[in-house]
């Protein structure tokens, strides 16, 4: 799945470029960045939806009128019905179809924002020590990455799921902790260039540790590739998570996410087709917006024509 | 009296921006002689090169042109391309600023050079790579046999620019069309090239339109010579005649601003003011924010090309004396 | 280019060894063992078993049997298929996936390139939009989901192709897998083609090549594409190991007989030795295509070769 959204190419283009510049760059990037990406309509209405799709997966459930693991007897594969309140029809087992929706919607966020996570701090640590310490370190610390990038991602999720199975949020920081290359990557080259900066040597003459040093000055300069690297990520793990939940090796029963109710959904399509639209829509709308939003940031963060 | 090879007639450049257009040449008028050198000089962005590419089919995809260009009695501008191939590279040439990118990096120079051969010529490809070698020895290529094998980033810009011109004189053309073909090498390897440019064409019968921005690179090299501003042509006339009598305020300043020329001033001034944006040009006179000698009707009309006697014209409503003494 | 082959050759081969080593220990690391089933096997069978596949050396001692044998070329027993052998199994599975991918691969890399050829030539006209749509739809939609939608549409209402299942030396069983392998892959090829055609199309040298009066088409041909090529010949490697690991998934989708599904009941059961083996294969696959890639790119860029 590495690659799905060529994200490394896109961030190495992004900190090549960064590199090549001088000016430091701090607050007015970030802002500069905002306020392109607020003309840029594409992205603004799919933070919208975004921002709907997010809201309605943690705070929807409160006012849906059924659990997502409640039964109702009364209606088992039904289509939407309005008067019981199954806004999206029914399950076999007479399950509402909205609620478990969006409780998986929420699943699939949570495990893709806490893999994201995982992989963002592994990253931004191990480059910044690698490229900050420099020299001999360096060398090997990336040889290794690169070794590991041979490697057969695919595989590795699997084995991890061995390892993890049973516990999908476990499952996905291990996800996470094999996805953090890139993110390595690109914050030791941008780690190189800034510690060559006067405010670096600055903070280093006056007694700073290498540590205070990584975690004060380095790692707040690192915002703009950290938010694009975000935001490429998000979707791949989704996409990893419910390829996998699909499999029937992520998100367990009675538990459900986007990946394992369109699984639920697919061999029952022809005759009740609102079980697999329904998750199926919801993770094309929002794979669709992340990626748009992604654009839109790259565009916005591009130093290009500034 | 001489052939005319290219006659322009009222050509013009617009360029379609997202919500406006911008006219990069506008009603453009001259003719060139057979086997004349004509240099076109101008501060950068005045529209020479496009001025050129346009005529050559070569404007970007934004970009538009109107009015004429007949060589003989067929009009290149706005010609279809399939029906201009057979002329581009044959009958009309032309050669880039940037040496280092006008070859393509993936071909060596062998199969570069031959294909013009073949496609114009109806050579095969051994006869054609024969024809190109010898062309390449023609232009001071040394061991041209060795270098037609070898790709573009083994040679130097200055080599790169014969290899080139090799190019460009393989069908004998009759117009050249060389757009700031120094300025991007070396001060010593320029006047070799002027020299080159000079003698090849002198051989071939080539009429040479050599678009520059430093008038330096003019003299000696040049017969006529046209000075363009915002698109427009302001003056033209023989060197010799613009060099030491110059009747536009705009080509006085253009002399005074370059080093050799300046001297006889005894100082060297740039033209005061900055260039103009194509886009905001001024109501009459493009030139009048930055002329000395600017009175009234120059802010209200614009000044049309006319002859002034000999073979001279410009576009300036001022007839009293250019005295550089009263620009500064 | 002789000599630049055999550097990137050699090179390779550190790599390879060092993978192979991660890949020994983080697997070896993981808990639970081939044996630990739902049946509890006695003690007694247990021991002799795990005596059998060395698995009561220690950890240090296996990773050198395992390593000489690998040097023989030999991949181990199966500890969970009694009676296979790990290479016998991959080569029953692995023609296979091997197909499989390889079709997606050239059917999606010769469509790519002429889409986003097209794409670039009519820049910002219907045939790019539909293009870009098509591109966006490829990538971002999930394979498993594009699979479902595909089975649902063109295997049960319109009934064209079977939705699942294989028939020996029956192409129509292909048809939906190959197209859901291959869209993506396509989509992306056709995205780095149409940028780099419109960027090559805007360079200096395809100028000069157009006021030779060559024509468009010869223009295109020996001019434009060979350099627009570069950036996709480096995303073909990366590409077609990204379809061949695909291609687990699409056989576990469609219910193929490829290697994926030896893969994942494998991995349920701990069974090193195919696991192992089958990631190992892949590594390698990987690592040559990584080595072709960069051969091909030298003979694309003449500068590269120098460096
Ligand atoms: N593709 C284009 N789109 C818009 N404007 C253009 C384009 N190409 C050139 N121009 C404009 O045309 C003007 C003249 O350019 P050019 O002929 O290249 O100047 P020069 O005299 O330096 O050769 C420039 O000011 C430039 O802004
Ligand atoms: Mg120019």
């Amino acid at each position: 799945m590495a690659g799905i959204t060529g994200k490394d190419q896109v961030l190495t283009t992004y900190a090549n470029k960064l590199e090549t510049l001088d000016a430091p760059k701090g607050r007015s990037l970030t802002q500069d960045a905002l306020s392109r990406l607020a003309r840029n309509k594409a992205a603004v209405a799919s933070i919208a939806v975004l921002v709907f799709i997010v809201l309605a997966a943690f705070i929807g459930p409160y006012f849906v009128p059924w659990g997502y693991s409640e039964v109702d007897w009364t209606s088992i594969r039904k289509p939407p019905d309005f008067e019981k309140g199954h806004y999206f029809g029914t399950d076999q087992n007479g399950r509402d179809m909205l609620a478990r929706v969006l409780q998986g919607t929420q699943m699939s966020l949570i495990v893709a924002g806490v893999a994201t996570l995982v992989s963002v701090v592994i990253g931004v640590i191990y480059g910044a020590v690698a490229g900050y310490l420099g020299g001999r370190v360096d060398s090997v610390m990336m040889r290794i990455v690169d070794i590991m990038y041979a490697l057969p991602y695919i595989l590795f999720v699997i084995i991890l799921v061995v390892m993890f199975g049973r516990h999908p949020v476990l499952l996905f920081v291990g996800i996470g902790a094999i996805e953090w290359l890139t993110m390595a990557r690109i914050v030791r080259g941008q780690t190189l260039t800034l510690k060559e900066r006067e405010f670096i040597e600055a903070a280093r003459a006056g007694g700073a540790s290498p540590w205070t040093i990584i975690i004060r000055h380095i790692v707040p300069n690192l915002t703009g590739p950290v938010v694009i690297y975000a935001t490429l990520t998000i979707p791949e793990i989704i996409i990893a998570e419910s390829f996998l939940s699909y499999l029937g090796l992520g998100v367990q029963e009675p538990q459900t996410s986007l990946g394992t109710l369109i699984s639920a959904g697919a061999p029952v399509a022809e005759v009740l087709p609102w079980m697999l639209m329904a998750p199926a829509i919801v993770l094309v709308t929002l794979l669709f917006c992340l990626t748009y939003i992604g654009d839109g940031l790259r565009d916005a963060l591009d130093p290009k024509d500034r | 009296m001489a052939n005319t090879v290219l006659d322009v007639q009222d050509l013009s450049v617009t360029f379609q921006l997202r919500d406006s257009e911008v006219d990069a040449v506008r009603e453009m008028n001259f003719q060139l002689t057979e086997g004349e050198t004509l240099a076109v000089v101008g501060e950068s962005g005045s529209g020479k090169s496009q001025a050129f590419l346009s005529i050559m089919g070569l404007l970007a995809r934004n970009g538009r042109a109107t009015g004429k260009a007949l060589m003989g009695d067929v009009n290149l501008v706005g010609m279809d391309k399939r029906r201009l191939d057979e002329y581009r590279g044959r009958d009309i040439a032309m050669i880039f600023q940037d040496p280092m990118t006008s070859l393509n990096p993936t071909l060596r120079l062998r199969t570069q050079l031959a294909e013009v051969l073949v496609r114009h010529r109806g050579f095969d490809r051994k006869d054609a790579v024969r024809t190109s070698i010898e062309m390449l020895e023609r232009v001071g290529i040394p061991e041209p046999a060795k270098r037609a094998n070898s790709y573009p980033h083994e040679l130097s810009g200055g080599m790169r620019q014969r290899v080139m011109i090799a190019m460009a004189l393989l069908c004998q053309p009759k117009i050249l069309i060389a757009d700031e073909p120094t300025t991007a090498l070396d001060v010593t390897v320029q006047a070799q090239m002027l020299d080159l440019f000079k003698s090849l064409t002198e051989d071939f019968g080539t009429a040479l339109v050599l678009i520059t921005h430093d008038l330096g690179v003019v003299a000696g090299v040049a017969d006529r010579m046209m000075v363009m501003y915002g698109g427009r042509s302001v003056e033209t006339g023989s060197v010799n005649d613009l060099f030491y009598d110059p009747r536009h305020p705009y080509t006085l300043g253009l002399l005074h601003s370059t080093p050799h020329i300046a001297h006889r001033a005894e100082r060297l001034d740039p033209i005061r003011g900055l260039p103009p944006s194509l886009e905001h040009l001024p109501k009459g006179c493009s030139f009048n924010p930055r002329c000395a000698f600017c009175f009234d009707r120059c802010l209200e009309e614009r000044p049309p090309l006319e002859p002034i006697g000999g073979d001279r014209k410009k576009a300036c409503f001022y007839e009293g004396p250019l005295r550089y003494e009263e620009v500064a | 280019m002789l000599r630049y082959a055999s550097r990137r050759v050699l090179s390779a081969i550190p790599i390879a060894f060092i993978a192979v080593s991660i890949c020994f220990f983080i697997l070896r690391l993981a808990p639970g063992g081939p044996f630990d089933g739902e049946r509890a096997l006695p003690p007694l069978v247990l021991a002799n078993l795990r005596a059998h596949y060395n698995l009561d050396q220690p950890l240090i001692n296996q990773y050198f049997i395992y390593i000489w044998r690998l040097l023989q070329g030999d991949l181990g027993p199966s500890m969970v298929i009694e009676g296979f052998e790990v290479s016998q199994l991959i080569a029953i599975g692995f023609p296979f996936t091997l197909t499989l991918a390889l079709s997606a691969f050239v059917i999606a890399t010769i469509i790519g390139i002429l889409a986003g050829m097209v794409a670039a030539v009519n820049q910002n006209k219907w045939p790019d939009y539909v293009m870009v749509l098509a591109v966006m739809i490829g990538v971002i939609v999930p394979n498993f989901l594009m699979a479902a939608l595909l089975q649902l549409w063109f295997g049960v209402y319109l009934d064209w192709f079977p939705a699942g299942g294989w028939v020996s030396g029956r192409w129509e069983y292909l048809v939906l897998p190959i197209t859901v392998l291959a869209w993506p892959h396509a989509g992306r090829i056709s995205r780095l083609m149409r940028g780099s055609m419109i960027e090559v199309l805007g360079t200096n040298y395809v100028r000069t090549a157009r006021s030779k009066g060559l024509g468009e088409r010869l223009v295109m041909a020996r001019h434009a594409i060979k350099p627009a090529l570069v950036p996709v010949v480096s995303y073909l490697g990366p590409g077609l190991s990204y379809l061949l690991t695909g291609s687990l998934a699409v056989e576990q989708i469609f219910g193929l007989p490829g290697i994926g599904k030896y893969f994942v009941t494998a991995a349920l059961n701990r069974d090193y030795g195919i696991v192992l083996g089958t990631t190992l294969l892949y590594m390698f696959i990987i690592l040559a295509l990584n080595l072709l890639v960069d051969l091909l790119y030298a003979w694309l860029d003449p500068k590269v070769r120098y460096r």
